[in-house]
């Protein structure tokens, strides 16, 4: 009897961890003689005990940070830029992890019927950290910086397409270029932040209406962030000091993890997950989400131009062993478009491409190709496991007799000699938060990192459509149309998409996986708290 | 004029020039490299507008001997510019971080070099015996292994085993003095470890080769403890080779240990300067050059400035 209540302290124990559902509670609990009735309210009552506890300072280690970042929002482009600007920053209006729109400064937002005109009712008496409260001008001036091209945003091209700005009291009306039914997902972009008199004159301040303020900003070192108290929104923002600290090397960072000298770091390693599933106080986070891993090829470009070497190249490479092997098993196999169920209006119809060594020589042989190798570049810094993934993609290549061959570039200078260049390389994407804007920056005819020089009148014309489309059971089947459309005639091989696996001490409570980002998409030090 | 000023003062005019001719090699170097700041600040956004519009902003268009000019008159009157990536005072950003970088080499030197002639004094007195043998197999064992092999041997016996140190070694200003050794802990190990050999083998070298003079075997006649001699007769006379290992020791203390660096997040030179050398960032990185340059330069000068110093013959010209 003593050790049944050793027991289930322990699973009790586990379930206010966040450690285990609901359903593996009930299904052990009962397993020991408990109730179900009485296993499912026990269950209800640790989660609840999962309560926000206030104070501390939350420490995250991460890579991702060079001594050469900037605080400017516009310039964010690595990971701990990104989790920085998170913290003291605020957007207009954010995803959730579920992928609806999470109203932050605008506290409401309509649309006109064809979604050309857009609305945002700005959130009264929100405060910035050096005083004053965000108004409707600061918003359109934001905007509008982002639409220089001096700014160098990384959002230039979401706020391109906005044709005019207009604040009148509390209300920001953007009207669109053409019309855009995901408008709200464009502004949740993480180079929108909203600044005082929209950050024109010092850009870099690092002064907004995020739940901190900064304290210090060492780039490429730490930054430190101390408690907004007259943050708008008591539900985010539990520790009385935030810090980030950058940690590039990956031992250094699952030791400072093990330690207890940070609580949470990102990145881990895939090769040693199994070895920190065992480690007391660590628990290893993977969670699916939108990124993925690529190998590119430019169907202008010969042999690449032959849409039959294009579905033999498909056909023959190994997607499980790449996810076993290169993912460690923490990802998902792709079926060469850009999108999966992360997305919103996703529709799984596809059958799931596999690798078949005999279709592949068949498509091979009707190509005509004249047998000289075909070439792929890669890079240890295209992704992580780049390397080893071009190699396993040319041995299962050439036992189908495709002579793939693999051409080692260095990390140097890989973004602007090779990516976009090369013919045939390997890359990555981060993923966006809706189909429309993965498609438009990257598959659009016109999209300036259209690194598959993929143009199709039909599938730019339904993308356009689905645009203004607001009825969601017609957008849904063109979506699905363009990623068939994709997926037989693009020039993207989509072997698979990674999980973002970070270490979270026990101490942490409140993590929720968000599949929009990395670490609860950047938010993971204002949304979670400490227990300890 | 004091034949041993003209020396020092020969000595020093020849590293000035030296660090001219260098920071015209460093100025040549970076310009040769391929690709430009524009590029790879830009990355995967550079399209040709975008580029052009940012190699007017930097300057990057004007002719590289103005550049120079430029940049040298800079240097002088202590204005380095502002970093291209991010607009940080240069000057300033590398203020503190060389400040970190002479704390941890420091303290690796204090420990180190006392410890390094200790050792190669005592494996000197037994030389071919145990205790040589000894410590030679270890001090050669720590410098073959690459640093970063031991800084995670390190970080695993110091965090993992024995958890008394932290494996991230940042320091900051408003850290107690206690605060920051306590940090540097690891850090300072492993640069021990892999300095340590190269300066003890040197002076056992230095002081078996004093030994076999005539004066020596004097001394020992006269009834001299074997100690005494070594330390009394022996290394007075080997300090020029030692001190010269030693300031190369220094040296790459100093301007070596980015790998180190790295390994501990150690926020110090080398990193910034591997940082801004992938972001093209060229004023960053020909200062950060060109104040490793003057650190080598000034390190070999007092070498040999003490060698000389050390020598009775040019001490006492006839």
């Amino acid at each position: 009897m003593d050790d049944k209540h050793k027991q289930l302290d322990w699973m009790v124990a586990q379930a206010k961890a966040g450690r285990m559902t609901r359903r593996e509670f009930v299904g052990r609990t009962t397993a020991l003689g408990v109730s179900a009735g009485l296993a499912s309210a026990l269950f209800g009552k640790a989660a609840q005990a999962q309560e926000a506890k206030k104070g501390g300072v939350i420490r995250i280690g991460m890579q991702g940070g060079e001594s050469t970042n900037s605080l400017d929002p516009a310039l964010a482009a690595s990971e701990v830029p990104f989790q920085v600007n998170m913290t003291w920053g605020e957007l207009l209006c954010d995803v959730k992890a579920d992928g609806t729109i999470d109203l932050r400064i605008a506290e409401e937002i309509s649309s006109s019927p064809d979604a050309t005109e857009w609305k945002f009712k700005i959130r009264q008496g929100v405060e910035y950290h050096g005083g004053g409260t965000v108004t409707a001008e600061d918003v359109v001036a934001t905007l509008k910086r982002h639409t220089d091209e001096k700014a160098q945003s990384g959002a230039l091209g979401i706020v391109q397409g906005i044709a005019d700005m207009k604040a009148e009291g509390d209300m920001v009306t953007l009207k669109l270029n053409a019309a855009n039914a995901d408008l709200p997902f464009l502004m949740a972009d993480y180079h929108l932040m909203i600044q005082p008199g929209g950050g024109v004159d010092n850009p870099a301040a690092g002064i907004g209406a995020g739940p901190y303020s900064v304290v210090i900003n060492e780039p490429g070192v730490r930054h430190t962030f101390k408690k907004h108290a007259n943050y708008f929104d008591s539900t985010i923002g539990h520790a009385d000091e935030i810090e980030i600290l950058v940690i590039n090397d990956n031992t250094a960072r699952t030791a400072a993890l093990q330690s207890g000298q940070v609580h949470m770091i990102n990145r881990v390693d895939p090769k040693i997950v199994e070895l920190l599933k065992g480690v007391p106080g660590v628990q290893i986070k993977a969670v699916a989400g939108r990124g993925h891993y690529v190998f590119i090829m430019h169907v202008d470009k010969a042999p690449f131009d032959n849409n039959d070497l294009r579905m033999a190249l498909k056909l023959a490479i190994n997607r499980q062993e790449m996810v076993d092997k290169v993912l460690g098993g923490l990802g998902s196999r792709g079926n060469d478009f850009p999108i999966n169920a992360a997305y919103p209006l996703f529709e799984d119809k596809f059958e799931q491409r596999e690798y078949d060594a005999a279709k592949a020589a068949e498509y091979y042989a009707k190509s005509g190709h004249d047998g000289s190798p075909i070439v792929l570049a890669t890079a240890p810094g295209a992704f992580p496991g780049a390397v080893d993934a071009a190699n396993l993609f040319a041995a299962s290549a050439n036992a189908a007799g495709i002579p793939l061959q693999v051409k080692l570039e260095p990390d140097d200078g890989y973004w602007s000699n090779v990516w976009n260049v090369a013919p045939f390389c390997a890359s990555y994407w981060g993923g966006r938060p809706v189909q429309d804007q993965m498609y438009t920056t990257a598959y659009l005819s016109t999209a300036e990192w259209n690194d598959t020089k993929f143009k199709n009148a039909k599938f730019d014309e339904l993308l356009m459509a689905a645009r203004g489309e607001l009825d969601e059971a017609k957008r849904k089947g063109m979506y699905t149309e363009m990623a068939q459309i994709l997926r037989d005639e693009g020039g993207l091989i989509l072997p698979m998409f990674n999980d973002f696996v970070s270490g979270v001490s026990d101490t942490v409570g409140g993590w929720v996986d968000d599949p929009n980002g990395e670490l609860m998409n950047g938010r993971a030090q204002i949304k979670c708290w400490l227990n300890a | 004029m004091h034949p041993i000023l003209k020396l020092v003062v020969q000595r020093i005019a020849l590293g000035l020039l030296l660090l001219l001719a260098v920071s015209a090699v460093i100025f040549l170097g970076v310009e040769a490299l391929p690709g430009d700041t524009a590029q790879a600040i830009l990355g995967q956004q550079a399209t040709p507008e975008a580029l052009a519009n940012l190699r007017e902003k930097m300057g990057l268009n004007q002719p590289p001997l103005t550049r120079y000019f430029q940049w040298l008159g800079g240097i002088l009157t202590g204005d380095l510019g502002k970093a291209l990536t991010n607009g940080a005072d240069i000057a300033q950003s590398i203020g503190q971080r060389l400040g970190n970088t002479l704390f941890l080499a420091g303290c690796a030197a204090v420990i180190a070099v006392p410890l390094a002639i200790l050792l190669g004094l005592v494996a000197a007195r037994h030389a071919g015996k145990w205790p040589d043998k000894v410590i030679s197999g270890i001090t050669l064992s720590t410098i073959s292994l690459p640093e970063f092999v031991a800084a995670y041997f390190v970080i695993y016996i110091f965090t993992q085993l024995i958890p008394i140190f932290q494996p991230v070694a940042m320091v900051f200003p408003g850290m107690t003095f206690w605060a920051k050794l306590n940090a540097v802990a690891l850090p300072v190990i492993v640069l021990v470890l892999v300095v340590l050999a190269h300066m003890m083998r040197m002076t056992r070298a230095a002081i078996l080769n004093v030994m076999q003079s005539a004066y020596i075997e004097t001394a020992e006649l006269k009834g001299l403890s074997p100690m005494t001699v070594i330390w009394k007769h022996a290394f007075p006379n080997a300090i020029a080779p030692v001190v010269s290992v030693v300031m190369l020791n220094l040296a790459y203390l100093v301007v070596g240990v980015v790998v180190v660096e790295v390994v501990f997040g150690y926020n110090a030179l080398g990193q910034y300067l591997v940082d801004h050398v992938t972001k093209r960032d060229l004023p960053v990185v020909q200062a950060v050059g060109l104040i490793f340059a003057a650190v080598y330069i000034f390190l070999n000068m007092a070498a040999d400035i003490i060698g000389i110093l050390a020598n009775p013959r040019l001490r006492h010209p006839k």
